[in-house]
């Protein structure tokens, strides 16, 4: 029993006790403020399996942006809530229901805990092949060599993911409110405090998702976390009320969301000239197409989890602020 | 030496440590919102201070330090506004106030 | 016991709450908190399986300590699991401003919102 089995086994304890937390809390907003800091523990969950580059996805994405959009929800939701029916006596359904669903649910988690008990010895892996062919990929990073290279199809298809996501949102606007300015991130009044935090801190934010880019190569990072940070501080100046949402009408924004995916795809069509199958780099340029990919893609998904935050367009304040 | 700097990273995370959990003493324990902040925020920054200077001594490089300092720097940053934020929504300052009593329905989305 | 078992394991447990909260709260929000749940918790599975994985590699001195292939599965799954929440919000809120409700139980009701925004 070394120090650090001792350190994982409280670590999942924390986990599972702040996830029996978010399950049985009484109101949503405990609930959500329960899910961000599950969020974090588990960034740092995923640094003791040796998973830095998720550790950050996890972090940034599990926990900041969804804690962001679920706090958003919850604070939305509270003007709105359900009138209780006359004669339940508790909200949802009734003990020997939910005494059956919880046997159920423990049956389903014991059996994949025996799947995990029962993993095969030796483990298979694809660790060693993915090792031997990194050279030929000209990056250090054996994630983002698989993300780009090996399992490019998989980035790809999940680039074009978040478009038709983005569009599901701007369906639900109303008609007033068609290629309007959306409205989930606006601040109904301006607080000193946050103006300074959004003076101050996206500058730095801005660095240091380009450098998480860039180091991306090489070591933990890449794209996705990139575009993250770079969503999460335009997300803050929103918040802040410094700028104005974009429209969602605007071409220069719905050219920088389709840029990436397009970028991505043409070089993969270029690959089947090129290197004989789609999405081949030829000899020699894998580094610098992977690059240019990553660069665009960048930019695509910083502006597409943008508008997912921001939400379905809305119809213009009027003059006195109110709609 | 090396053992040296070893003991000094013990120390100086354990005393780290110390802080953080006086913090969550005072958040436990305190009678209402914005004393618990101030226990929050003055023993947080001071716990993560101890901590990154205690981790100084394990990073070769000086970009490492760099790195460890920004991380505190910005945690103080976050943390005193976030305090000021709640603070806000406690006790509003005065102008806040009137708005809050004339619009009892608005929240911080409208 | 080593620690991608651990999580493992752990994984299950999550999979197993996120479940039970999805099936029992009427209000669409704790759903989506226990989805989730449950996507965090498969997610950590495939961890504890890239952990194994990359166990064997130390000897080989190439400095993977867990397997690349299903990491890079996981943060395609992270992004994607964002997606689907920020969908499932959006609509939640959209029948919330057009029903007044926020659970499609025709019966069900949530509990009480917070009395004002003091100490909640």
């Amino acid at each position: 029993m070394t120090i650090s089995l001792v350190v994982d086994i409280g670590l999942a304890l924390v986990v599972l006790s702040l996830a029996l937390w978010i399950i049985a809390a009484t109101t949503v907003y405990r609930a959500v403020i329960g899910f961000i800091v599950y969020g974090l523990l588990l960034a740092i969950v995923w640094v003791r399996l040796g998973a830095a580059d998720v550790a950050l996805t996890e972090a940034a994405l599990g926990g900041g942006l969804t804690g962001l959009l679920l706090l958003g929800a919850a604070a939305r939701l509270s003007h709105h809530e359900c009138v209780p029916v006359f004669g339940r006596p508790a909200a949802g359904p009734v003990v020997g229901f939910r005494l059956l669903v919880g046997i159920l649910c423990t049956l389903i988690a014991a059996g994949l805990a025996a799947v995990v008990l029962l993993l095969p010895e030796p483990a298979p892996s694809l660790a060693s092949e993915v090792a031997s062919n990194l050279p030929a990929t000209g990056v250090g990073n054996p994630v983002t060599a698989v993300l780009l290279a090996y399992r490019a199809i998989d980035t790809l298809l999940e680039a074009v993911v978040l478009v038709p996501a983005m569009i599901g949102v701007w369906s639900l606007a109303t008609d007033q409110g068609w290629s309007g300015r959306p409205g989930f991130l606006t601040p109904a009044r301006r607080t000193s405090a946050l103006t300074l935090l959004a003076q101050v801190l996206p500058p730095v934010g801005i660095v240091f998702g380009i450098h998480l880019f860039w180091i991306g190569a090489d070591h933990p990072g890449g794209k996705f976390q990139a575009a993250v940070v770079l969503a999460a501080m335009w997300a803050l100046v929103l918040l802040a009320g410094l700028r104005e949402p974009p429209r969602v009408g605007s071409p220069p924004l719905r050219l920088a969301v389709v840029v990436g995916p397009l970028v991505f795809i043409g070089i993969g069509v270029s690959g089947i000239w090129l290197a004989d199958a789609f999405l081949a780099y030829p000899a020699g340029y894998a580094k610098p197409m992977i690059l240019a990919i990553e660069a665009v893609l960048t930019l695509s998904i910083t502006v597409a989890l943008v508008f997912l935050l921001a939400g379905p367009p809305a119809a213009d304040r009027s003059a006195d602020g109110r709609r | 030496m090396s053992a040296l700097l070893d003991g000094f990273t013990v120390v100086a995370v354990s005393l780290g440590a110390l802080f953080f959990l006086a913090g969550t003493l005072g958040l436990l324990r305190f009678p209402d919102t914005l004393a618990r902040l101030h226990a929050l925020s003055a023993a947080d920054n001071l716990g993560l201070g101890l901590v990154v200077l205690g981790l100084l001594p394990q990073v070769a490089s000086p970009l490492g330090w760099i790195g460890l300092i920004a991380v505190w720097l910005l945690a103080l940053l976050a943390s005193g506004t976030v305090s000021q934020l709640l603070a806000g929504a406690v006790r509003p300052l005065d102008g806040a106030e009137t708005q809050a009593r004339d619009n009892p329905a608005e929240g911080p989305f409208s | 016991m080593n620690g991608a078992t651990l999580f493992g394991l752990c994984g299950a447990g999550l999979i197993g709450l996120g479940l039970y909260g999805l099936i029992c709260h009427p209000g669409a929000l704790r759903k989506v908190l226990a989805f989730n749940l449950i996507g965090s918790g498969v997610f950590l599975l495939f961890g504890a399986i890239a952990r194994r994985g990359g166990g064997v590699l130390s000897s080989a001195g190439t400095g993977i300590d867990s397997d690349p292939v299903p990491q890079a599965l996981v943060i395609t799954g992270l992004v994607v699991a964002f997606a689907a929440t920020a969908i499932a919000v959006a609509l939640l809120l959209r029948l919330a401003e057009t029903t007044g409700r926020t659970t499609l139980d025709p019966n069900g009701s949530d509990p009480a919102p917070p009395a004002g925004r003091k100490e909640a």
